[in-house]
């Protein structure tokens, strides 16, 4: 196998990973969406048990921290490509037509990417980082578990409406980041048929519209309500 | 009609370049667009000013030399087309036209528009070929059968004619395009499936080592292809390439 020019260094590589990771991120996506809809049933016992679930099952602990790497792999390789990319023209165009060939999206992943990082560090300190190492209060649940209250902190967070605009904003970013990178990552991955890609490009808009709005309704209706 | 156009002007690789406007007038509409580059150099010339460097040879369509970016598009506005098949009147009467040279850090400019598009050729030189005896006493032309659309799909990638359209319009200047296209060419037939692997696997380390950005799947390269080559071809090097760098010793 040859892993340091092919599968590792080349351009080609860089691009494989990023892919890979991508995908594995839209299915944390998934699974992250599931596991907030109690915000919106306002479910507080069904969703303090989820967020028990998810920090000590052991199973989820191993997959949790493939996620972190798949976070970190893709922030740094999408870097690195980006800085090689630009690198790739010294000289500017004076006048450059970007819309008159190329998706919108398509052509600012870095940027739309970067911006999903900052909200993921931002969203990972408000929850992530409270339910591992702060002090939320706890509560003895019906099943006789000690759980945390994250629910309550959720709840006051999204009622900031600057904090629920910042949210709404950063999904859009992601449903633009995945709107080109979904069926991208397909064709990246040597995957493109004249009968399946036009699917794969559907479902891929369709899965990008579908996240963002669930995602951003969350905050909206807890503002609201 | 009549045109203002701010054109590069760049003494030599290493000089600084920059803008430099001219006016051109009674310009035919049914001329191409080198032809009223050709107009404008003669008034240059009269003028005792230098004439703007442009590369340009069959002027038909078929050779990839005329490499201009036009108002921000590869070979401008037209789909389909050299800059040599563009003709002025796709443009308004009046309009101000900016030309560059094709921008890419494996394209360094050469004189104004002329780029070295040199890097192309290593790339072909990497494993663009098959090596096979080409004299003597050579099979029958049919005795190898090939599926019609095999056939089909090595023949349009093979209609690449290396002008780099592709890296120029592409927002991070990548060769994806120009090397995937090489590489369907001979991979699709049953000659070129031999050296396949290797192939693949040392026309993209040249393509890395050229200088060229990364794809990321805008698909702007197969809008301005002049010969409508499509990015299936970089899909199909993509799957060469992760196949052979894991099957490879």
């Amino acid at each position: 196998m040859n892993l340091s020019g092919g599968l590792i260094r080349s351009s080609l590589a860089r691009k494989y990973w990023m892919a890979l990771t991508g995908l594995f991120l839209c299915s944390f996506l998934v699974v992250h969406l599931i596991g907030n809809l109690p915000l919106l049933t306002g479910n507080k016992e069904m969703f303090n048990s989820y967020a028990h679930f998810m920090t000590t099952f052991p199973l989820i602990k191993i997959v949790s921290y493939l996620l972190y790497i798949s976070i970190l792999l893709h922030s740094v390789d999408g870097l690195l490509l980006a800085r090689s990319n630009k690198a790739a023209r010294e000289t500017r165009y004076v006048k450059y037509n970007g819309k008159a060939n190329a998706s919108w999206s398509s052509r600012n992943m870095a940027i739309l990417g970067t911006l999903t990082l900052v909200f993921l560090i931002i969203h990972m300190k408000s929850f992530w980082y409270e339910m591992h190492f702060g002090n939320i209060p706890t509560y003895m649940s019906g099943d006789g578990d000690e759980l945390k209250d994250l629910y309550s902190i959720t709840v006051a967070a999204f009622q900031q409406p600057w904090y629920a605009v910042f949210y709404v904003i950063s999904m859009m970013g992601l449903g633009f980041h995945l709107w080109h990178g979904v069926s991208s990552s397909f064709q990246t991955l040597g995957i493109n048929h004249a009968k399946y890609t036009p699917i794969i490009e559907m479902l891929g808009k369709a899965f990008s519209v579908i996240i963002s709005i669930a995602f951003a309704s969350i905050p909206v209706y807890l503002l609201l309500s | 009609m009549n045109f203002t156009i701010n054109v590069w002007r760049q003494n030599g690789p290493k000089e600084k370049g920059g803008i430099a406007t001219y006016k051109v007038s009674n310009i035919s509409d049914d001329m191409s667009f080198l032809e009223m580059i050709d107009v404008l150099n003669e008034q240059l010339i009269i003028q005792d000013i230098d004439p703007v460097v442009f590369d340009h040879d069959c002027r038909e369509g078929i050779c990839g030399m005329c490499s201009m970016f036009i108002n921000g598009e590869a070979h401008g506005p037209g789909r389909g087309v050299t800059t040599c098949q563009l003709h002025m009147r796709e443009f308004k009467d009046g309009d101000t036209i900016t030309i560059e040279p094709f921008r890419a850090k494996a394209f360094p400019v050469i004189k104004d528009l002329m780029v070295d598009r040199g890097s192309f050729d290593r790339i072909i030189q990497a494993g663009g070929y098959v090596s096979v005896n080409t004299s003597g006493n050579l099979p029958d032309a049919n005795a190898t059968p090939i599926e019609k659309q095999d056939a089909d799909a090595a023949f349009d990638s093979a209609t690449c004619i290396g002008c780099g359209a592709c890296v120029a319009t592409c927002k991070n200047a990548s060769a994806m395009l120009f090397t995937s296209a090489k590489v369907s060419q001979l991979s699709l037939l049953p000659q070129g499936k031999i050296e396949a692997s290797e192939r693949v696997m040392n026309m993209v380390k040249q393509m890395d080592l050229e200088g060229f950005g990364n794809c990321t799947n805008t698909g702007a390269c197969e809008v301005e292809c002049p010969k409508g080559i499509s990015i299936e071809n970089i899909a199909r090097m993509n799957r060469e390439y992760l196949s052979a760098s894991i099957t490879s010793k």
